[in-house]
């Protein structure tokens, strides 16, 4: 009898790129469903738009590059790219800014450097920080969060469209009316006119850690990001290593001036710290991939996020931390190699 | 005396596989009976080249040596039957390089009549050496898929200062038995196996280590070993993770040594040898039986009646299926050995070798998806029971840089697929490295002989440059004569050239 040869192993994989990336968007509900609550349903829009032209310039650049679209769009990638961006900005955004966003990502960082696997920066904070540069103004607009001082100013779902689709606000209303900068703005302002910490901390926007509303947005990231760990989606160093790159300088300025910085749980639950840790920093492609290189990329991003924070002109640093620490990974992942098992060295063969 | 302990050490990666076992362990190992034909390939094993000493003609009996290795290392061949030499010739056989070997085929008589080799009364009272030679006679070889020839193996042990001979009983790949039913219903011979290969080391202590997921063998050695009383023994349990059957592997696990790079096991004072492969040791010294036969397990789902077999030696693919209830419609891929680490062959014309463990028939896998882009992810590395970077080698193996390859220890690879598995962008990354061992290895001989080219191209410089200053100093001293000689020499001189010069 004859038999078809095939390559060995003789093994179906149990996981899949599409599998993954849907298990990280599925990690993300929760969260989701808390910023809606919180900030409105401008975040429901947001998601559309994003995920509508990033699915369209994902299918755009493999056709242009003589690939089949439906297979890159069936792993996902593209939605996870839009699903965070659309955790990044205000739920207050105008189309075409976050279109401008997703089309960036996914074809000039993603595509333009090779496609999936090949992206040195990640798409979502590469489109973030375009956006954040092109249209600053837009991108510092936070509605007040609900529970907060102007609750009952919240748009309807209607009134969130037409701006979405115009950045017209209802007749009569303004931005300072439903507006409030973001915790860390007033963190950074309030600091920059030298006022205490717990003077700053008395605005209505403050939680009891980070901001009011942020901090439980991040707690729903967490559960989803721990759950990703439980399922090794994604492993523990780079969560480890941005909490530590935060945490420690930000804990020991705090103990040295407890006046003129802000807490360490400050720090983690206001801006999009968590959301990094869990969900942006984790993004293989453009990590480092050594078990302890992951761990350096993580510290490296915590700790320039808390640079940024601290002495950059900008509330946040995740983004550009993340950015930079994205060129640093081929460099990482070099001296982190580990041993070979029968070396004495991880010097490589001679070694 | 109270055993000893031993630290027991931790192995990188690996996997938990569903091991597809229980399908081939249900019933006793069967006897398939001796076939038609016998086909017995004539280099069987590693090491050095064997050549046949039967002609076409020639009448054989079960347990004559067909064929010899030429120099002294490697094995023989015996005749796994009794009757007639019909053909020497190439065959399609399952190999790793090549699909036909030259084969001694043989037309069985039925009698199974057996020459008469001597035996021996004692083993123990052999010195070490002599029992090596006999081992050497007896043909055996490693029985784990290696095969490299025991006696060999052994003597190149006796240089080294050895600590533990293991047995290696793990059988950690999927659907593969053979090895979980022979310590079921032959742990006595095992053990008295491991005795003999005591002695011939010289070494005092024997560590026999089988998976937790063998409870039967497990108890049934324990037995053994309490009728045995041999102190020297010691029963260890380990973890089912695959690899750990692997051979640096399972050193690394039963002694917390690891195996150097290129080194071998008795660099870290160790030898370890296949369960199996202590089983006919001890056929061969205590009941003067050959490796003629072995155990192999004929399993998956392209197989009716999937079982352990115990067959001769050069007995075809298709007779063994046929014994364990012919194929079933699903039968797509014959792949000799396990799912991870074996052959896929296209034809069951092939005989079963001394290293066939197993014979695995099964439909068409499910459908794996479209290979995508590595994103990098990282599994591939966690589960390297090396601590390769497969992720690293894979770029640099589509780029051809041998130089990074050999940095990231591409060489090192044991290729027991573990990356492949949990890979989800369903890169064949195995398969991507064997080439690119493959063309390393081309590179290295195409340098040699790169070398060898230059060496003689840069003596043949220094001939001509060597002959260049004789001839300058001979041109020199005649030069330095004629000055003596004085100016009517030199004149003449002149002379000669210019007419010299005119004839050119």
């Amino acid at each position: 009898m004859r038999f078809e040869r095939r390559e060995l192993p003789y093994w179906s994989a149990p996981t899949s790129v599409a599998s993954l990336m849907l298990q990280v968007l599925a990690a993300l509900v929760p969260a989701a469903f808390a910023h809606v609550w919180f900030f409105g349903p401008g975040f429901i829009f947001n998601l559309l738009v994003a995920s509508i032209f990033a699915v369209a310039g994902e299918g755009l650049m493999m056709w242009l590059r003589g690939r089949s679209p439906a297979a890159a769009l069936s792993d996902y990638s593209a939605l996870v790219t839009a699903a965070l961006l659309a955790f990044a900005i205000p739920s207050l955004t105008p189309w075409w800014v976050t279109a401008t966003g997703a089309l960036f990502g996914v074809i000039v960082a993603k595509h333009l450097y090779g496609g999936l696997g090949f992206n040195i920066f990640n798409p979502a904070m590469a489109g973030y920080v375009v956006i954040l540069v092109t249209f600053p103004a837009d991108l510092n607009l936070w509605v007040a969060p609900r529970m907060g001082d102007i609750d009952y100013q919240q748009l309807t779902l209607i009134q969130t469209l037409v701006f979405t689709l115009t950045g017209n606000l209802p007749e009569g209303l303004s931005f300072d009316a439903i507006s409030r900068a973001t915790p860390l703005d007033v963190m950074k302002t309030g600091l920059n006119r030298l006022a205490t910490v717990a003077e700053i901390r008395t605005n209505p926007v403050m939680g009891d850690f980070g901001g009011r509303g942020w901090e439980w947005i991040g707690n729903f990231l967490a559960i989803g990001g721990f759950w990703l760990m439980i399922r090794k989606i994604i492993r523990w160093q780079i969560p480890l290593g941005v909490g530590l790159g935060l945490l420690v300088p930000a804990s020991i300025m705090y103990l040295v001036g407890p006046g003129t910085n802000p807490s360490p749980g400050f720090h983690l639950f206001a801006g999009a710290t968590i959301l990094c840790a869990f969900f942006i920093a984790t993004d293989p492609v453009s990590a480092a991939t050594s078990t302890r290189g992951r761990f350096v990329y993580g510290l490296g991003i915590g700790f320039l996020t808390w640079c940024i924070r601290r002495w950059g002109s900008y509330a946040d640093g995740v983004a550009f931390a993340v950015l930079i620490m994205n060129m640093a990974v081929p460099a990482i992942d070099y001296l982190t190699r580990p041993r070979v098992v029968g070396h004495s060295t991880g010097d490589g063969a001679d070694g | 005396m109270t055993a000893p302990t031993y630290d027991l050490g931790k192995l990188h990666g690996g996997l938990r596989l569903t091991a597809h076992k229980r399908e081939s362990t249900a019933e006793l190992i069967k006897d398939v009976p001796v076939p038609s034909m016998l086909v017995l390939p004539i280099e069987q094993h590693v090491g050095g080249p064997t050549r046949p000493v039967v002609r076409v003609g020639d009448h054989v009996l079960k347990g004559q040596v067909i064929a010899e290795p030429e120099r002294e290392l490697g094995a023989p061949v015996h005749a796994s039957s009794s009757g007639t030499v019909v053909a020497i010739d190439q065959w399609p056989v399952s190999r790793r390089f090549g699909e036909k070997a030259p084969c001694i085929v043989i037309e069985c008589d039925g009698k199974d009549k057996a020459s008469s080799a001597i035996a021996i009364d004692d083993y123990s009272k052999l010195e070490p050496d002599e029992l090596l030679l006999r081992i050497l006679d007896g043909g055996i070889v490693g029985l784990g898929g290696a095969v490299f020839p025991t006696a060999q193996k052994l003597m190149q042990a006796r240089t080294c200062k050895i600590d533990y001979l293991i047995l290696n009983g793990v059988e950690c790949e999927p659907y593969i038995s053979c090895d979980d039913v022979l310590m079921r219903e032959c742990a006595a011979e095992v053990l008295s196996g491991a005795q003999i290969l005591m002695h011939a080391l010289q070494v005092n202590v024997c560590l026999v280590a089988v998976e937790s997921d063998k409870p039967e063998a497990i108890l049934r050695l324990g037995q053994a070993l309490a009728d045995l009383d041999d102190q020297r023994i010691v029963l260890k349990q380990l973890p089912s993770v695959y690899p750990s059957g692997g051979e640096d592997q399972l050193v690394q696990l039963v002694t917390n040594r690891e195996v150097p790079s290129r080194g071998l096991p008795t660099d870290v004072g160790c030898v370890v040898q296949n369960v199996g492969t202590a089983a006919a040791v001890h056929d061969w010294i205590v009941n003067n039986q050959p490796l003629i036969s072995r155990i192999t397990t004929v399993t998956g789902d392209g197989v009716d009646a999937p079982a352990n077999i115990r067959a001769r030696i050069g007995t075809p693919v298709a007779d063994v299926i046929s014994f364990a209830g012919g194929y079933t419609d699903q039968a797509r891929h014959l792949i000799i050995g396990g799912p991870m680490t074996g052959k896929s062959v296209t034809t069951d014309e092939i005989p079963l070798v001394k290293a066939s463990n197993c014979v695995l028939v099964v439909s068409d896998a499910p459908s794996q998806g479209d290979e995508l882009p590595c994103i990098r992810c990282g599994d591939c590395a966690a589960v390297c029971p090396v601590r390769l970077l497969p992720q690293q080698l894979l770029w640099y193996a589509r780029a051809d840089d041998e130089k990074k390859l050999r940095d990231f220890c591409l060489t090192d690879c044991i290729e027991c697929g573990c990356c492949d598995l949990v890979c989800p962008s369903r890169i064949p990354l195995t398969a991507n490295f064997r080439k690119a061992k493959v063309h390393i290895q081309e590179l290295a001989d195409e340098k040699a002989r790169a070398d060898r080219a230059k060496r003689r191209f840069e003596a043949r410089n220094r001939r001509l440059e060597r002959e260049h200053q004789e001839r300058a100093a001979e041109l020199a001293r005649q030069k330095s004569s004629a000055k003596a000689a004085g100016p009517a020499a030199i004149a003449e001189i002149l002379k000669r050239k210019q007419n010299k010069d005119e004839f050119e």
